[in-house]
């Protein structure tokens, strides 16, 4: 019976169907099936989120680098009084690029692009959710980046600080375009966090393996569901924010200029309320990373899941409470600010839960002292300096001090990089044989640390002192006679060790792609579900997806069934489970590789590009967004019908 | 009635008892190949969406009430936008529930006929709904660069249009797509999420509607 010719009948094909264990025919159409097709042409088209995950990896670290150099440029300035290497101009791109790379090309965007690779294979999945969309969110991602530093090559680079202040990032005080393409990098760099956040949220809530309930949801697993969640919250606001300031720029608007009714402070609720979450974002993964590792190292589960757990969550709660204490030297009413104090303390209390239980587990575990390890432990004493430092920033009365000074550069470099860069460097280092089948250099890897360690510290801890001292950020130099000169020489010395310990570190990288030790499949015992399949994983992820029945699946006995039969190994079937259990619930077909959503991304960049200039580009350049987004979206007959032939209604 | 929960829960209840154990084998060839409401990974997908555009519209009307707080006299030499053409979007948009509704629950039922009908329908309620908003952009009495208050009343009405305009969109494309086909079961899927982000934009559309026109009233 046809039922109409809109919609064809189930056709007379017979998929072929995986066993357990699966056949060495079963395993072959299954790597045909999810591989990125060859050529230029597939490497546009590719949407296996391991090629994208690592694309989006090293894209990141590429920023990073970049970061780094501006950094070092501005810490060659600093070494010696009254400078004469960059001028002011540039020294106020050369700031405004550095932490505007770093929080917005680098913190945020590693740590999802970091989980875009392993979530899927820690949660048991063959794919991520939404597969096209994440190879479109990296393209933008990319494109914003490579536009911020055109611009920048161009002279054209944003001057007026990562947070833009109105009114300096105003109208009046900033005229020109540079500005300008500090705001639409933003709209470029939380476009893509934002949908990042919906496809992670639905690969871990609906793509888990069966038996993986929520209850036995690795905690960097559930650290990424956590921070996806804030990031719906947060960056919404930071894109308002500069939707607001450019169209003040470019349209006429008044959302901050105060003589036609707008208000200055504005700018700083919305920033801020996106800005401290943002924090968050940046070190609620690098916990997820420390509670992957300090489990596997410890050679022992870790103590308190559910306590870690609902730490985690409270931390999310909480830090949307905080971002007030950016604004205690403004205006607002001083009973405000007590309540901001307040929370801006509570929130040590879930941050303490879990350092607690990090400490018993490494205490009652057997320690296996390697390279990841290593990076975690150096967390803690980084950390709780940068933590000291952030209690006595919350009480107003000193924040009004050392507010604007070198204190609080002291400050924030601690915990960002002490509670999300060193965790992160430990965890390239324990994934990487994952990604790549080979294990980094042991012996390169301690270099490395030390040297990051130690030059960390002889570049940061001064700018203490030097805050306390009265040295305020952001100048390009300073009078001999304000005695600054020593620390920020020993500054230098230290920053100039940290860039040699990266460069060390991008050289083991790249050596161990072809001269690390073989890995095999769990190098470091670990007890999660990505150590279960070969590495470099299949194309899809597992030759049959597991059937989890504990919270680490390695390290327990496994009982009956052990794995997941019937889905197709020549189509891209993935099995959907339910939320809280993670029953079998439904098999979907994923898309194929198809280049449109880089022609999307490409289409999305005219648009932002072209509005910078004229206001007009977001009417026309709707046009070929749309066009693009149509031929992703619309179903090709062949395809259609091979689903048609899995196909079997509720 | 809207697919009811009892009858998700049996529905899911269902999938799972047609998975079936051989030995070490978790045999899944004989569940669905679809599913609605939040079963389905677009209705995440969707869910994900609709929070972060209710954030993004909760925080205009904070900006837009932010800044009243700072004014003497709101709006400050405008008047008021006009009533007429706003309420008349509002009833429309309400209106435009019931065919919306219609078309999700008809794609639940996978009912291809009904399915097109009310899927037409609710592209015909959401070009007439563009329509009216022309209007009212006519009668707003303000401009965006002529005050902060415009600016906010102009970004407002801005954001919502620009829901308007992407879900019209996303409309005719699934019209075009039901009757041309290729269809598939997950294309109601499809329909029907398409629906529930129709009822975001309606409901997200009355505390705008309520702040644009009737704040500046309020005293």
């Amino acid at each position: 019976m046809t039922r109409d010719p809109a919609w064809p009948d189930k056709p007379d094909i017979e998929p072929l169907r995986n066993t357990v264990p699966p056949s060495a025919e079963q395993i072959l159409a299954l790597e045909r099936t999810w591989r990125d097709p060859p050529g230029w042409l597939g490497f546009i088209s590719a949407i296996n989120h391991k090629t994208i995950g690592v694309r989006f990896i090293v894209t990141a670290f590429g920023f990073f680098v970049a970061g780094g150099l501006l950094a070092a440029l501005m810490r060659l300035q600093l070494a010696r009084p009254e400078s004469r290497l960059i001028g002011p101009d540039l020294y106020n791109q050369l700031f405004t690029m550095h932490g505007t790379t770093m929080m917005f090309l680098f913190a945020v965007p590693v740590m999802q692009a970091v989980s875009v690779y392993l979530v899927p294979l820690m949660v048991g999945a063959r794919s991520i959710a939404f597969p096209r969309m994440n190879a479109y969110a990296f393209w933008v991602y990319l494109f914003g980046g490579l536009m911020l530093y055109v611009a920048f090559a161009m002279n054209i680079g944003p001057d007026a600080g990562w947070f833009a202040y109105v009114p300096l990032s105003g109208p009046d005080y900033s005229p020109g375009k540079r500005v300008d393409f500090w705001a639409q990098l933003i709209t470029f760099t939380e476009l893509s966090g934002l949908l990042e956040a919906v496809i992670l949220i639905t690969t871990v809530f609906k793509l888990r393996a069966p038996g993986m309930t929520l209850n036995r949801l690795p905690l960097f697993v559930w650290g990424m569901l956590v921070t996806a969640f804030m990031v719906l919250f947060a960056m919404p606001s930071v894109m308002l924010a500069s939707s607001a300031l450019i169209m003040d720029r470019l349209v006429g608007t008044h959302f901050y200029n105060p003589a036609e009714g707008g208000d200055a402070l504005l700018w700083q609720h919305l920033f801020w309320f996106f800005g401290h979450p943002e924090v968050y974002l940046i070190f609620i993964p690098g916990l997820g990373f420390i509670s992957a590792i300090i489990p596997t190292f410890s050679r022992r589960p870790i103590f308190g899941y559910s306590a870690m757990v609902l730490a985690l969550i409270a931390t999310a709660f909480l830090s949307f409470g905080l971002w007030v204490h950016h604004m205690f030297a403004t205006n607002l009413p001083e009973l405000g600010k007590s309540f901001f104090t307040a929370v801006s303390m509570m929130i040590a209390i879930p941050s303490a839960v879990q350092i607690f239980c990090w400490i018993a587990t490494l205490w009652t575990g057997r320690l296996n002292l390697k390279t990841p390890l290593l990076f975690v432990l150096a967390f803690f004493v980084i950390l709780v300096i940068g933590g000291l430092s952030g209690v006595m920033l919350a009480s107003v009365p000193l924040d009004l001090q050392v507010h604007d000074t070198y204190f609080v550069v002291a400050h924030l470099h601690y915990v960002l990089i002490g509670g999300a860069v060193f965790p992160l460097i430990g965890a390239i280092y324990y994934w990487y044989p994952k990604i790549t089948g080979r294990l980094m250099s042991e012996r390169l890897g301690r270099w490395n640390f030390w040297l990051f360690f130690v030059g960390f510290n002889i570049a940061f801890f001064p700018m203490h002192l030097l805050g306390l001292m009265g040295m305020p950020r952001r100048v390009y130099t300073y009078p001999k006679e304000m005695g600054w000169g020593g620390l920020n020489l020993l500054s230098t010395v230290g920053a100039v060790m940290v860039a040699f310990s990266v460069l060390l570190f991008l050289v083991n990288a790249w050596r161990s792609r072809t001269h690390g030790a073989l890995a095999g499949d769990n190098p470091w015992g670990a007890g999660t579900l990505e150590w279960g399949t070969s590495s470099p994983p299949p194309a899809g992820n597992f030759n049959a997806v597991p059937v989890v029945h504990g919270r680490e699946p390695l390290w327990e006995a496994q009982p009956e069934p052990t794995h997941v039969s019937g889905l197709a190994a020549d189509q891209r079937e993935v099995l959907v489970t339910t939320v809280l259990e993670a029953h079998p619930d439904h098999r979907v077909v994923f898309p194929v590789p198809t280049p449109w959503p880089f022609v999307g991304a490409v289409a999305t960049t005219v648009l932002f590009v072209g509005s910078i200039f004229t206001p007009w580009a977001v009417v026309w350049g709707m046009v070929p967004v749309a066009i693009a987004l149509t031929a992703w979206f619309w179903p090709r007959r062949r395809e259609t019908r091979a689903h048609l032939a899995l196909e079997r209604s509720p | 009635m809207k697919l009811g929960n009892t009858e998700a829960i049996e529905q899911r209840a269902d999938a799972q008892s047609r998975v079936r154990r051989h030995g070490a084998a978790l045999d899944v060839s004989a569940i669905p190949s679809f599913g609605f409401g939040h079963r389905s990974l677009m209705w995440w997908g969707t869910q994900g969406l609709i929070a972060i555009e209710s954030t993004v519209f909760a925080l205009t009307v904070a900006t837009y009430f932010y800044l009243r707080s700072h004014a003497d006299r709101w709006p400050p030499t405008e008047p008021p936008p006009d009533v007429l053409w706003g309420t008349v979007n509002t009833l429309l948009l309400l209106v435009s529930l019931l065919p919306a509704w219609l078309a999700k629950r008809c794609a639940e039922k996978i009912d291809l006929p009904r399915v097109r009908l009310w899927v037409t329908a609710s592209s015909l309620f959401s070009l007439a709904v563009l329509g009216v908003r022309w209007f009212e952009f006519k009668t707003l009495n303000c401009l965006w660069y002529g005050s902060a208050y415009g600016s906010v009343v102009w970004t407002l009405l801005g954001l919502h249009t620009l829901h308007l305009v992407t879900d019209a969109y996303d409309t005719l494309v699934l019209n075009v797509l039901v009757f041309t086909g290729p269809l598939e079961g997950k294309r109601f899927v499809d329909v029907s999420e398409n629906a529930l982000y129709w009822y975001f934009v309606v409901f997200s559309w009355l505390p705008i509607y309520a702040v644009l026109y009737w704040a500046p009233r309020g005293g």
